[in-house]
């Protein structure tokens, strides 16, 4: 399969979210590089279902979009990063939609909090009116 | 995409829908309706549904399975869910979406068992 994104020049790809069907493309990207880094299954799954949660928000909220994904290098440690940024509507109450606290037509609510809890690293901006940030990481466990 | 990409086949008094495709929320929403409409068509007494061939089940697509199955549940007809795969499993718990309600079995013969246990009444 090929990548349906462009790889740039620092090895990340970029993903333009603007359609529906940009949720399936980020999350067969984020698939394949899982795998090829050899993520174990519950890491390759978590990393897949995190893109998806995390890029059908951007395309429910904000109807645009641009996902990037990134694989990291550290010491020997290796992992993925996702970042997600749009400019719709943001999160007027933060600290409510990462408690899980809401749940709209498209989602259970769980969105970011399960996103949050399937990753090592999370970090999210949002300015109401101006636009959302996620980042999110996933360090390959070593046994 | 068109709908009825999910095949639903009829055995006996019980249908199977098989998910072998990498879901996209359309074809998601209209695989509930065609499921509803099979089985009001069939009078299915039973529905299964294998995704053992599914990578990610996300937070929509577990909801869209539970849901089903509540509808199905309305209209008469005893949803199993066979299939999951382990890193489905351990994700959604880890999201903290628990699939209450739902019956599952590991294989397609268990939840074929499990149907006609319970179309003879002796579960539940």
């Amino acid at each position: 399969m090929s990548p349906p994104g462009n790889q740039d020049d620092t090895g990340s790809w970029e993903i333009r979210i603007d359609k529906e069907a940009d949720i399936v493309a980020v999350r067969q990207q984020v698939r394949e590089l899982a795998k090829e880094l050899r993520f174990d299954q519950f890491g390759v799954a978590a990393l897949t279902t995190a893109a998806s949660e995390l890029s059908r928000n951007v395309w429910v909220h904000a109807q645009k979009g641009v996902a990037r994904i990134s694989m990291l290098r550290n010491g020997n440690r290796v992992g993925v990063e996702l970042e997600f940024v749009d400019h719709g509507p943001g999160i007027a109450d933060l600290d409510r939609a990462l408690a899980g606290g809401y749940s709209t037509a498209k989602s259970l609510g769980l969105g970011l909090s399960g996103t949050r809890r399937l990753v090592d690293e999370f970090n999210i901006d949002s300015q109401p009116g101006r636009g959302t940030k996620v980042v999110i990481r996933k360090w390959k466990k070593e046994y | 995409m068109a709908a009825g990409q999910i095949p639903i086949l009829r055995i006996g008094t019980t249908l199977l829908a098989t998910i072998q495709i990498e879901l996209h929320d359309t074809v998601v929403d209209s695989f509930q309706n065609d499921v509803l409409e099979e089985i009001e068509k069939t009078g299915a007494k039973g529905l299964i549904v294998d995704i053992s061939a599914l990578e990610t089940v996300d937070s929509y697509v577990a909801r869209m399975l539970a849901n089903t199955a509540k509808m199905a549940k309305l209209m008469g007809t005893e949803t199993v869910i066979v299939g999951m795969r382990p890193a489905v499993a351990a994700t959604l718990v880890r999201m903290g979406y628990f699939m209450e309600g739902i019956n599952t079995a590991l294989s397609l013969e268990e939840g074929l068992q499990l149907q006609a246990r319970q179309s003879n009444g002796t579960v539940e």
